[in-house]
């Protein structure tokens, strides 16, 4: 039951900041909303009315290297696409295994300066 | 160049687009829950930062790009591929606020609260569009390029 909540509250605030993004004018500010804090305020939110706080500190370092990991990721999809060259699909699924590389350097980074 | 809200964007999509961004911003939620429980918080935190809606939505833009020109007569895929490049350009920015919304809760860490998630979200908006803003007004070339591409 949990986990349905979770599947609805998410997918409510990922539709609502994609919708804000729909409405904004000029279309070019539609991008900020592509690295929108949507899925994190549905999971903290949710976190935050369980009362596990103690996690948050750990979630919320661990997402600040990864939004950098994120930024890395949106440069390389940039200059995979400015061209128009590659197709836009192709470019964003390919160059994901970034994200994840940098992501893990991050945990990584993080489980090293844990106590 | 003022913000403004307009209904012309919406009818532009489509009722499945915003399905499809319903249905993965719920998966990522739920994975996120799931990874979190399984291989601790900092794993977890990773995914809330994962890029989950940006490859459909950049997907989206090329395929309505490539529309919008091919119905005005232009058959040229590059158009689209362009807009979805000012996407990722945003994104980039975006990626930066996301990290200023991290840094927001870390710094309150275990004395959150729903003000706390609420200073976050508002932290996001204001440094977005400070950057949006500072990126128009200092390099408005590299977006009057792009507007010019697009048409």
């Amino acid at each position: 039951m949990e986990l349905l909540w979770r599947f609805l509250i998410g997918g409510t605030a990922v539709s609502a900041f994609a919708l804000l993004a729909d409405l904004l004018q000029p279309k070019r500010v539609a991008g900020l909303f592509s690295a929108a804090p949507s899925v994190a305020v549905a999971s903290l939110a949710l976190t935050l009315h369980q009362g596990r706080t103690e996690q948050l500190a750990a979630e919320a370092a661990a997402m600040l290297l990864a939004a950098f990991a994120f930024f890395t990721y949106a440069f390389i999809v940039e200059r995979l696409l400015i061209g128009g060259a590659r197709p836009a699909l192709l470019s964003t699924l390919g160059a994901l295994p970034v994200w994840f590389v940098l992501a893990g350097a991050a945990y990584w980074l993080l489980r090293g300066a844990g106590p | 160049m003022i913000l403004h809200f307009t209904l012309g964007g919406l009818r532009q999509g489509h009722w499945y687009e915003y399905a499809l961004r319903f249905a993965l911003g719920g998966v990522m939620t739920v994975a996120s829950a799931l990874i979190s429980r399984h291989w601790g918080p900092l794993v977890g935190g990773l995914f809330l930062a994962f890029p989950v809606i940006f490859p459909a939505g950049a997907t989206l833009i090329e395929r309505h790009e490539t529309a919008k020109k091919k119905r005005a007569g232009i058959d040229c895929v590059r158009r689209g591929r362009k807009a979805a490049a000012v996407d990722a350009a945003g994104a980039k920015l975006g990626a930066c606020a996301l990290a200023c919304f991290a840094a927001v809760m870390l710094g309150a860490g275990a004395r959150s609260s729903a003000w706390t998630l609420l200073a976050a979200v508002i932290a996001w908006a204001g440094v977005a569009g400070a950057l949006w803003w500072l990126r128009h007004r200092h390099f408005p070339e590299r977006w009057f390029k792009a507007r010019r591409e697009l048409g």
